[in-house]
């Protein structure tokens, strides 16, 4: 077999390095096991097609060979119900054309709870590969009450038993020396196939193994797996089964389901028995564990239906707290630092089309991005937090009736949420939502929520809305709490709308574990947060360098005569030109073609607008202060004398951006995690359209009625 | 044999085994696959503060699922 190029290091002429995949249950450590085994050496990416993640690292043996070790997503059951298992079925099986089928796999388990976990463990032996299981977490299940006689695991088993506490460290020497073994041996466990179902399983085995040309063992397995997987999540790059083999299941389901055999229940209770059987001499509790653990205290606050919501409302005041008090030092320092950086390219590059493509395309547009970067940063980290702490689940526990109001569950919770700050971190938060559909959903809304880059609009717009020097600040609060309720509704409304039409689906499952609660390895923590955050970058910059360049060509093209102000560039530029074109859209709105620069260039970035008023009106940009700006709004007049920017033209302009996808970071985004360009534009449609017909709304009943 | 109850029926606090999967479209799939089989033992832990979804405890670990799943799921008290 040839060594596939994307494995990353050159073949040896003898031997290919051996390929590790290392699975387990979501919450048994196996993340932190990996960082332990491999260090830095990691590649993370995405499985081509899917909005999977894909890690692949590289450890050494005992004698300095090197394995590569592929991190699998945590999965409970070959039986795939998201994206995120259905990629660990499909490597596993070697149903993947774009990563190797594993030499061996390495089984992490939660030693705390062995039966659930070795569930899956039963499935992947079926699959005839040698596998290494790893009992983590053996440092708390002791301190539980848990005797755990790895050893004796070990011999009815007949792999290698490793007992670990990859966060510590400890059993990683072992865990080495196993995989360093050049031969391993296969499972000796014996469990036979019920009886109901064993001719089945037979004829699909056959069926495998001559039209799919599947491996005898892989069969097997494949064939037990394909009864109880019913409603078979498939995801891009899987090769599809034969239709032979289609039809054999089918025939037996159907005759099943006549008969009345409940065959899921029946394979599933085998496994269990098996495992049963299994952990029955290897488990042993002691009887002095009986008080309630600490989980179980915190859980008691946590859910509590007073103190609960107390907690959780502190968390969220905290991690936004957070936000914007942290972030504003470095995105200062990022704003001062493009600021420099262009000037310095200004300075020593010859005046030119190419000197301004540079500064003003691409350093600003990309700066413009970046500046947010520390809050995604700092949202990342918190996310990566709750869900290291275990905190996750209970949220999505207590939020999930009020989700399941508009048809999602409480797993949207903390995406919804985290589009407070920055719709991006959010609908990169959706992933760990398993309902594909409930996960379009929410990244759909999530960027209804107001983020931080509206504030400057609606500061701005407040600024110009009320007359006198200062603006009363219960005011400015008000008007602002008016805008995220806006922006709130709107979400929550769409949810419950694309949920009963065009996403319509079963009402989401809350099949949740609630793992114990535990202290998170920071590390790991900051880890995740740097590679989220870099992948943001990855995968989103050259989209948002393009449009940057784009938006930039529409302002500084074509040329005014020299020595024109940049006011009568902007004007007659093709974003001037087109800024006319869009007026009578836009009129019925009581915005003229000068606002509709700012809307078109604002799509860069929403804050983008107040830049682009500072150039149309001619004002000073004091970045900060909006006092110069604000006065040259409210003297701005259109052509027949009338005032532009009325308390009215204010609010509807505010909510307009309310509802409008104003933001390319958020589109390139959502094209990633959607794997479609179909989403984002639909998204874009809807948005807008919605932000147009309530502002004339807004605008029309307001001058009927006066204002 | 003590009557069977429905699961979301349960006193919170209180314990009981798996008899039976009733409804139509009785019991995910998942569900079982998380241990949850007829003659597995639970404990009711809590509801949520809005009274749905249900925690519950099986082989050592906490779960949850919705009262309409809960309600297809037939139990018997235990003692």
């Amino acid at each position: 077999m040839a060594l596939p190029s994307h494995i990353g290091s050159e073949p040896s002429a003898h031997s290919r390095q051996p390929v590790y995949a290392l699975v387990g249950n979501p919450n048994c450590g196996k993340s932190t096991l990996f960082n332990a085994l491999t260090g830095l050496k990691q590649k993370v990416g995405n499985y081509p097609g899917v909005t999977v993640e894909k890690k692949i690292g590289t450890s050494y043996s005992q004698h300095g060979q090197p394995m590569t070790i592929i991190d699998l997503p945590g999965a409970y059951s070959l039986a795939a119900r998201s994206p995120d298992e259905a990629v660990t079925r499909d490597v596993l099986l070697g149903r993947r054309t774009d990563t190797p089928q594993p030499d061996r796999i390495l089984c992490v388990v939660d030693a705390n709870n062995l039966e659930r976990n070795l569930y899956l463990v039963h499935q992947i032996l079926d699959l005839g590969r040698p596998v290494i299981l790893i009992l983590n977490m053996m440092d708390v299940a002791r301190k539980a009450g848990l005797d755990i006689r790895s050893a004796r695991l070990e011999r009815e088993l007949g792999i290698p038993v490793i007992p670990c506490e990859a966060i510590n460290g400890k059993g990683l020497v072992p865990l080495r020396l196993a995989m360093s073994r050049p031969d391993l041996p296969l499972s000796k466990h014996a469990w036979d196939v019920p009886s109901a179902i064993a001719p089945a399983v037979s004829e699909l085995q056959a069926s495998l193994t001559d039209n799919d040309e599947k491996p005898p063992f892989i069969a097997r397995a494949e064939a037990l797996l394909l009864l109880t997987d019913q409603d078979a999540v498939h995801v891009a790059g899987s090769v599809a089964l034969n239709p032979r083999t289609v039809e054999i299941l089918k025939h037996w389901q159907t005759r099943w389901q006549t008969e009345g055999t409940d065959w899921a229940e029946t394979l599933v209770s085998s496994r269990y028995d098996a495992i049963g059987k299994l952990c029955e001499n290897t488990v042993i509790e002691s009887p002095v564990q009986n008080g309630p653990s600490a989980s179980d205290k915190i859980d008691t606050v946590v859910t509590h239906p007073v103190w609960g919501w107390l907690v959780l409302g502190s968390i969220m005041t905290l991690i936004f707290l957070s936000i914007f008090t942290f972030a504003e030092y470095p995105m200062n320092w990022i704003d001062d630092h493009t600021a420099s950086f262009a000037d310095w390219v200004k300075s020593s590059m010859s005046p030119g089309d190419l000197r301004d493509l540079i500064t003003d395309g691409a350093i600003a547009g990309v700066g413009g991005v970046v500046i947010f970067l520390p809050q995604i940063l700092i949202l990342f980290f918190f996310i990566g937090l709750l869900e290291g702490t275990g905190y996750m689940a209970r949220a999505a526990f207590i939020m999930d009736r009020l989700m399941s109001r508009v048809g999602l569950n409480g797993k949207s919770f903390i995406p919804m949420l985290s589009s407070y700050a920055c719709a991006i971190p959010g609908i990169m938060a959706t992933r760990t939502i398993e309902d594909h559909k409930d996960r379009l959903v929410t990244i759909l809304v999530a960027p209804l929520m107001s983020c931080s880059a509206r504030l400057p609009v609606y500061l701005l717009m407040i600024a110009a809305l009320i007359p006198g020097e200062t603006v009363p600040v219960l005011t400015k609060v008000g008007i602002m709490m008016m805008m995220y309720f806006f922006g709130t509704v709107g979400a929550f409304g769409f949810a419950w709308l694309f949920k009963r039409t065009l996403l319509k689906g079963e009402p989401p499952l809350m099949i949740m574990e609630l793992p114990p609660y535990r202290m998170p390895a920071i590390l790991d923590v900051a880890r995740h947060m740097v590679e989220r955050a870099w992948l943001f970058l990855k995968r989103a910059g050259t989209i948002i360098l393009g449009i940057s360049i784009i938006l930039w060509f529409l302002a500084a093209y074509p040329k005014a005569p020299e020595g024109a102000l940049p006011k009568d560039q902007l004007a007659q530029s093709y974003a001037g030109q087109a800024g006319h074109f869009i007026e009578p859209a836009i009129e019925p709105l009581g915005f003229d073609w000068q606002i509709g620069i700012g809307l078109i260039t604002s799509f860069a970035a929403r804050e983008v607008f107040v830049s682009t008023m500072s150039v149309v009106f001619n004002a000073e940009d004091d970045g900060e202060d909006t006092t110069p700006l604000r006065y040259a709004l409210t003297s701005a007049k259109w052509p027949d004398g009338r005032p532009l920017f009325t308390p009215l033209v204010c609010f509807t302009l505010m909510i307009f951006y309310v509802f409008a996808m104003q933001c390319v970071a958020t589109v390139a985004v959502v094209r990633r995690e959607t794997n479609s360009w179909k989403w984002p534009f639909f998204q874009i449609g809807y948005m807008t359209g919605t932000a147009w017909i309530l502002s004339f709304i807004v605008y029309q009943a307001g001058t009927a009625l006066g204002f | 044999m003590a009557d069977l109850v429905r699961l979301s029926e349960l006193a919170v606090g209180s314990q009981a085994a798996i008899r039976e999967f009733v409804g139509a479209n009785s019991a995910p799939l998942r569900l079982r696959e998380m241990g949850m089989l007829v003659g597995t033992k639970l404990t009711f832990v809590r509801k949520a503060p809005l009274g749905d979804p249900l925690e519950i405890k099986v082989r050592g670990y906490r779960l949850t699922l919705r009262k309409t799943e809960a309600d297809q799921i037939m139990v018997e008290p235990a003692e």
